[in-house]
């Protein structure tokens, strides 16, 4: 059964089984799945007999191609019954058919295709049938109704005429090879086409076969048939005299509408709220232009006075040109620096790139970049009003007097005091101008001529000199010399006799109280032996190691300092004619680091590391307290007119204080590069010198006016150079000659020099 | 004592600043809103002075505005129309979440719209304040014409930046504005005087653009937004100044030319006109039809004060500008497809010259290659395969170099296969100091009449004066190496002698015949000189050293690149002359 079926539907003429594919929607509907799986068997139908075997074995292939749901499932009993409800579902699209007087378009048009010349030929014959309109009867030769022909396979016959005779397959079954011949050879094999129901080949003849072509391009089988004819408007806008129907008409056509009512009331409801707004009129003035700036009143004022318009975008330079100048394109290093550096950081933004023609430009990579940083710029970017500086760089330097107006000065390296062998610490003139003593840390005191530069003695002392001083009183020659915790009375005899003996007679006087030395810090003591010929007269014992000896004025006085941070003891004031020695100071201040006295008043000044103060030795009290605005004082020299005093400090600065003026520094000088060393005042000319780690001495002239209105007018006037920079230092101490122009400087290297 | 005690940040200048984010508070506002809002107006952030006071003591990074710039906006008519833009988002929204199709519909057709005329008019009160400002507009509206038609914008803002510019470049060609080109690696720049203004823009090259990620396209199209107004007002009353037609006509005549071409094949209707406008190849219609309107012969009133150097100078000037707006009269151009066409359109007829191209390329062509009057043929490929003996055949460099030399520059550097001149910036003035790239001295010469072989030598010359210069200044220094070496030597001859004495203890005392130390006066006075400005320097107060040492390191550092430039123009002859020497 199953495989009878199978061959059945396989074999399935398809001239009959067309007619079951097409389906009124009303079937449609009702069909059943097998159906469809038979629709989609169908489409895939095969030509040839040849396969009528094989088909057999994919009973469940052909379901699963139909993509049921229902694939997996394919029990025979199923199958057994599809293929009853097949059958049966075939005779009912028979029936239904031929009971339907009404068919589409298409079918009829397929059924021309297949039967055509039957029908052709009975055209004329039955002129009547095409008055039913009814298609289904046309092809009444064979008898069998629309069955599928395999049913005669076995019969000699294939089915019954109108008379009820046998109608008799031809004699000649075609086989293969015949076929494959006739394809060959015959030329109208082409049209010929086999009609199974009488089992005859027809040929079509060229109407027919034109027809086939018109109905596979889609087109109306009637050559004649206009498809555009002019529609004629049943429903038109006119206004006919007569109704169209007869009908009366209805009640509720003269009834207003309930519905409409409701909804109306809804938009007025609407509109009276404002919920809907009438259509805006539409603007066509907007993308419209016209003269805005017609009436150019100035009643709408500009921006307000610190609107900042954008500046514009700087104009492209040479570098941006597509073919620039070969010396505007990177170095290989100059572009490493460029992929190294942070975009902000950039010279350019870009790199520059040459190319050979115009064509060869592509497109800016950042160009919507650029344009959108311009944009924010333009609406993102605080503004500020910038004051541009433009003025002439010369104009900033200061008007000073011509250093050529301000002469005296010293200029020239003229003579270089060589002895020493270690560096030299501290110079001093004396009050006649004709000597030079020096102090070193090997361990010497010289003393040179100042002409000359001849080393007039040497004396041996026996530690690193700190500093030496010469006695300003020019009626007595006598030096200073601190080194380590002594400080020694030198009296080098390079004088007159008169002053030699005066000197000696100072030195001779008596201490008045000796009881109280022996209580005292301080030792006084005579020297004895070889150091008495040396000229070494008197030894003051200090408990610290001493920093710095300086004078009174007058010649009787002699101050020394030894710094330490934790006793108050650090500076000591000694009375050489009563060999008397005194601590003026009760309590420490901090670091002392050198000390004078005031020139002609009683005032002595002692420099902390920060400040200066300055102590009225009579009253006994604190007059002043300079601040020096640096971080560490390194030297102090006071004017001779007394009211004026300068510091040089380790950071590189010198600080002129005005006394009268203020007690912060009335200027500050930043001329060295390196530690101010020492400064110094000149006694009659208004010079001063400041000597520095950088080797140069600079000299200034700072006149200092009577009146008190006027400021002191300083002009540096020269730069000496000379010394040599050892061991990261280079001069360390300066002092003028007292009457000339004159000034010496000892440095590192341990030499002296004078300039003038 | 007494009175009340006055409140810290209270009085000064925190009363003219206030923090955006109070700012957009005030004018209850959303951040873009407030953008846009800022955008449209022009109203930008200040810095103020002394940022810490304003900012009440903090020192937290903030944007000011000022006070008066937001009490400004609050009055703005177009706030409200953002507002009710917000109402009619939402409505929209709930219609749509409604599926009330109806109401989507009458929605949509009451959208709100704003215009901005009164913005611009505010922001300009006059038109040459409009003109100041038209360079960023100009610019973003030829980037927005280059948009492709479809994502990052609306199609009618890209055709409305379109027309615009075209309108624009007419203008330009009409007025014979244009002053300036230059081809850069970014685009094509233009700068063009207008009214008495120089107004410069920027032209991308026609490619399509490689959207980037990271750029925000509505801030881009808010500003497009105004600028296009502003463009469009601009060029009405440009038009009309020129009493050309606006929207701009082409003139009967040539609108006759173009009609018998085939244009239907070519584009819609619509965009038709504005693409035979864009074509820049025919003039405009006027109002006053006038045919050739004569200038008037402008009167000279000088300035008392003014003296009559100047006067000439100027007077020179502007006959340079008036044989610059000639400069291709009479000449004939004919641009191949490779070119671009539209810069060299725009500005061949900017400064009078007859151009066409092949019909093929774009519409609007006037002749055809085969045209016998041709003068110039420009060709940007390396040779063309048919050449007519009576024209030139050139590289489109040349059109570009000659309007910026303001003459007709000799042809034989720029023919086809030859390799071109460097392309100089034209908006690059030299200062004296500068270095100047010698292509720029040839056309300097060129200018001045001189012939190309003298100048050669003129160029070597200025070379070798250069040069010069540059050893004087190296011999400044050497001469203070030398200073310090003869202070050397003389140290050395002491030290010597010091070492004699001290081992021989006895110094030979010989004479030895000395030198005259020929003293040069004015080296001396200069010396004196230099050394009293030091002194003086070191006088200086610290402020003021230290603009002085920044405006000295600028000029030193100026000095430093030309001589690094002219080292490797130097470089590269020398390399010449090694390679052709052997």
């Amino acid at each position: 059964m199953e495989e009878s079926s199978g061959n059945m539907r396989s074999s399935e003429p398809t001239a009959a089984m067309k007619k079951v594919r097409e389906k009124t929607a009303k079937k449609r509907s009702k069909e059943e799945e097998e159906e469809e799986e038979e629709q989609i068997f169908n489409f895939k139908d095969k030509p040839a007999g040849k396969e009528e075997e094989d088909e057999d074995l994919s009973d469940s292939e052909e379901s699963v191609f139909s993509g049921l749901e229902d694939s997996g499932s394919d029990s025979e009993e199923d199958e057994k019954e599809s293929d009853d409800n097949d059958d049966d579902d075939d005779d009912d699209v028979t029936a239904v058919e031929s009971k339907q007087p009404k068919q589409t378009e298409e079918e009829e048009e397929k059924e021309e295709v297949v039967g055509g010349v039957t029908e052709r030929e009975e055209e004329e014959k039955k002129e009547d049938e095409y008055e039913h309109d009814s298609s289904d009867e046309e092809d009444i030769r064979n008898t069998v109704g629309n069955i599928p022909m395999e049913w005669y396979k076995d019969f000699p016959h294939i089915g019954y005429n109108l008379d009820g005779k046998k109608i008799f397959k031809p004699i000649r079954n075609k086989d293969e090879l015949d076929d494959f011949l006739d394809k060959m050879e015959n030329p109208d094999y082409w049209r010929t086409v086999h009609d199974k129901q009488t089992g005859s080949d027809i040929v079509l003849s060229d109407e027919q076969v034109e027809l086939v072509n018109r109905l596979q391009k889609g087109q109306f089988g009637d050559v004649n048939f206009n498809e555009y004819q002019p529609s004629v408007e049943f429903f038109s806008s006119d206004v006919m005299i007569h109704p169209v129907t007869n009908r009366p008409a209805d009640k509720r056509s003269f009834i207003p509408s309930l519905i409409e009512k409701e909804k109306v009331s809804k938009l007025v409801h609407a509109i009276k709220m404002g919920w809907i707004k009438p259509r805006r009129v539409e603007d066509d003035t907007r993308g419209r232009f016209y003269d805005l700036w017609a009436g150019e009143d100035s009643s709408i004022l500009g921006r307000h006075k610190m609107h900042l318009p954008a500046p514009k975008i700087p104009l492209p330079g040479h570098q941006e040109s597509y073919n620039p100048p070969p010396e505007y394109l990177f170095t290989e290093e100059e572009l490493a620096l460029w992929e190294q550096q942070d975009a902000s950081d950039r010279k350019l933004p870009f790199v520059p790139v040459k190319f050979s023609s115009l064509r060869q430009v592509p497109a800016f990579s950042r160009f919507i970049h650029e344009r959108f940083e311009r944009c924010l710029d333009l609406y993102l970017c605080p503004r500020q009003r910038k004051m541009r500086v433009n003025v002439n760089p010369e104009d900033l330097i200061p008007k000073l007097p011509k250093p050529k107006d301000l002469q005296p000065f010293p200029t020239t390296q003229s003579l270089v005091y060589r002895g020493h062998s270690g560096l030299v610490r501290s110079i001093s003139v004396s009050p006649s101008g004709q000597w030079l003593a020096s102090g070193s840390d090997d361990g010497s005191v010289r003393f040179w001529e100042v002409c000359s530069s001849r080393c007039m003695k040497t004396v041996q002392v026996g530690g690193a000199v700190k500093s030496v001083a010469w006695n300003p009183n020019p009626s007595v020659c006598l030096l200073a010399v601190a080194l380590e915790s002594v400080v020694l009375i030198l009296s080098p005899s390079l004088a007159d006799r008169q002053v030699v003996q005066s000197s000696e007679r100072l030195l001779s006087g008596q201490p008045e109280a000796d009881t109280s030395d022996a209580a005292g810090p301080v030792i006084w003591s005579d020297t004895e032996g070889e150091e008495l010929n040396q000229g070494i007269r008197l030894k003051i014992q200090h408990p610290k190691a001493v920093h710095q000896v300086a004078w009174h004025a007058k010649g009787d006085y002699l101050a020394s300092v030894m710094p330490d941070h934790s006793s108050h003891l650090q500076v000591l004031i000694h009375q050489l004619s009563r060999r008397r020695s005194q601590n003026p100071f009760r309590k420490n201040k901090g670091l002392v680091q050198c000390v004078s006295f005031h020139p002609v008043r009683p005032y002595f000044f002692v420099a902390t590391q920060r400040s200066v103060r300055i102590y009225n030795l009579v009253k006994q009290e604190m007059t002043k307290k300079l601040q020096a605005n640096s971080k560490w004082i390194s030297s102090m020299a006071v004017h001779p007119g007394g009211d004026h005093v300068i510091c040089g400090s380790y950071d590189c600065r010198l600080s002129w204080f005005d006394l009268d003026l203020s007690t912060k520094p009335y200027k500050m000088l930043r001329h060295h590069k390196k530690a101010v060393r020492g400064a110094a005042y000149h006694r009659s000319y208004p010079l001063f010198a400041s000597a520095s780690d950088d080797g140069s001495v600079i000299v200034c002239h700072g006149t200092v006016y009577n009146d008190l209105m006027q400021n002191p007018l300083i002009v540096p006037v020269k730069v000496l150079r000379g010394h040599v920079i050892t061991h990261d230092l280079g001069v360390l101490d300066v002092t003028f000659h007292p009457t000339q122009p004159w000034v010496f400087s000892s440095g590192a290297d341990a030499t002296i020099r004078l300039f003038t | 004592m007494g009175g009340l005690q006055k409140k810290k940040y209270e009085r000064g200048s925190v009363t003219n600043y206030i923090t955006r984010n109070k700012a957009r508070k005030k004018l209850r506002l959303s951040l873009p809103d407030f953008r846009r809002l800022c955008i449209l107006k022009g109203i930008y952030p200040h810095e103020p002075k002394h940022k810490k006071k304003v900012n009440k003591g903090s020192t937290a990074p903030r944007t000011f505005y000022l006070i008066k710039d937001i009490r400004f906006l609050l009055h703005e008519p177009i706030v409200g129309k953002f507002r009710d833009y917000k109402v009619f988002v939402r409505k929209l929204k709930k219609a749509y979440g409604k599926t009330e199709w109806s109401a989507v519909e009458r929605l949509r057709e009451n959208k709100p719209t704003y215009k901005l005329d009164h913005i611009i008019k505010e922001r300009y009160p006059s038109f040459i304040d409009a003109l100041r400002d038209i360079d960023d507009a100009l610019c973003m509206c030829f980037l927005f014409s280059t948009f492709a038609r479809t994502g990052k914008c609306h199609v009618q803002t890209i055709q409305l930046c379109r027309r615009l510019t075209v309108e624009w470049m007419n203008y330009v060609v009409a007025a014979r504005a244009l002053r300036k080109v230059f081809i850069s690696i970014k685009g094509i720049y233009y700068q063009a005087e207008v009214m008495g203004q120089l107004i410069t823009w920027l032209v991308p090259y026609q490619f399509s653009h490689d959207h980037p990620t990271d750029v925000d396209y509505r801030v881009m199209a808010t500003f497009t937004e105004l600028y296009t107004t502003l463009l469009g007002f601009i060029n009405f009353r440009l038009y009309h100044s020129l009493n050309l037609l606006y929207p701009p006509k082409l003139d009967s005549k040539a609108e006759c030319e173009l009609k018998e071409e085939n244009e239907e094949d070519y584009a819609l209707n619509s965009e038709c006109y504005l693409e035979k406008l864009s074509a820049l190849s025919a003039s405009l219609a006027r109002m006053v039809s006038s045919a050739e309107e004569e200038e008037a012969q402008l009167d000279q009133f000088p300035v008392e004060g003014e003296d009559m150097e100047k006067l000439e100078a100027r007077e020179r000037e502007q006959k340079e500008q008036e044989a610059q707006k000639k400069l291709f009269d009479g000449l004939k151009f004919f641009l191949n497809r490779e070119v671009p066409r539209e810069s060299l359109a725009f500005i061949i007829r900017c400064f009078g010259g007859e151009v066409s191209w092949d019909k093929s390329v774009c519409i609007g062509s006037t002749y055809e290659v085969t045209e016998e009057t041709i003068t110039h043929h420009i060709v940007d490929r390396p040779n063309a395969s048919t050449q007519y003996i009576n024209r030139y055949y050139i590289q489109p460099q040349w059109v570009y170099d000659c309007i910026n030399a303001k003459i007709v520059l000799p042809v034989e550097d720029y023919f086809l296969g030859v390799t071109l001149p460097p392309h100089l910036s034209p908006f690059v003035e030299e200062k004296e100091g500068d270095y100047m790239p010698p292509e720029k001295v040839k056309i300097m010469a060129l200018q001045r009449g001189e012939k190309p072989a003298q100048e050669q030598e003129d160029e070597e010359e200025e070379d070798e004066d250069e040069d010069e210069e540059e050893e004087e200044d190296d011999n400044d220094d050497e001469e203070e190496d030398e200073e310090e070496d003869e202070e050397e030597s003389e140290e050395k001859n002491l030290k010597k002698m010091e070492k004699q004495r001290s081992q021989g203890k006895s110094l030979q005392v010989k004479v030895t015949p000395g030198k005259m130390k020929v003293e040069n006066p004015e080296r001396l006075e200069q010396e004196e000189k230099a050394e009293e400005k030091r002194l003086a320097i070191m006088m200086m107060k610290k402020k003021e050293k230290y603009l002085y040492d920044k405006i000295m390191f600028g000029k030193k550092r100026k000095i430093r690149e030309v001589c690094f430039i002219l080292l490797l123009i130097i470089d590269s002859h020398v390399d010449k002359t090694v390679c052709e020497a052997p």
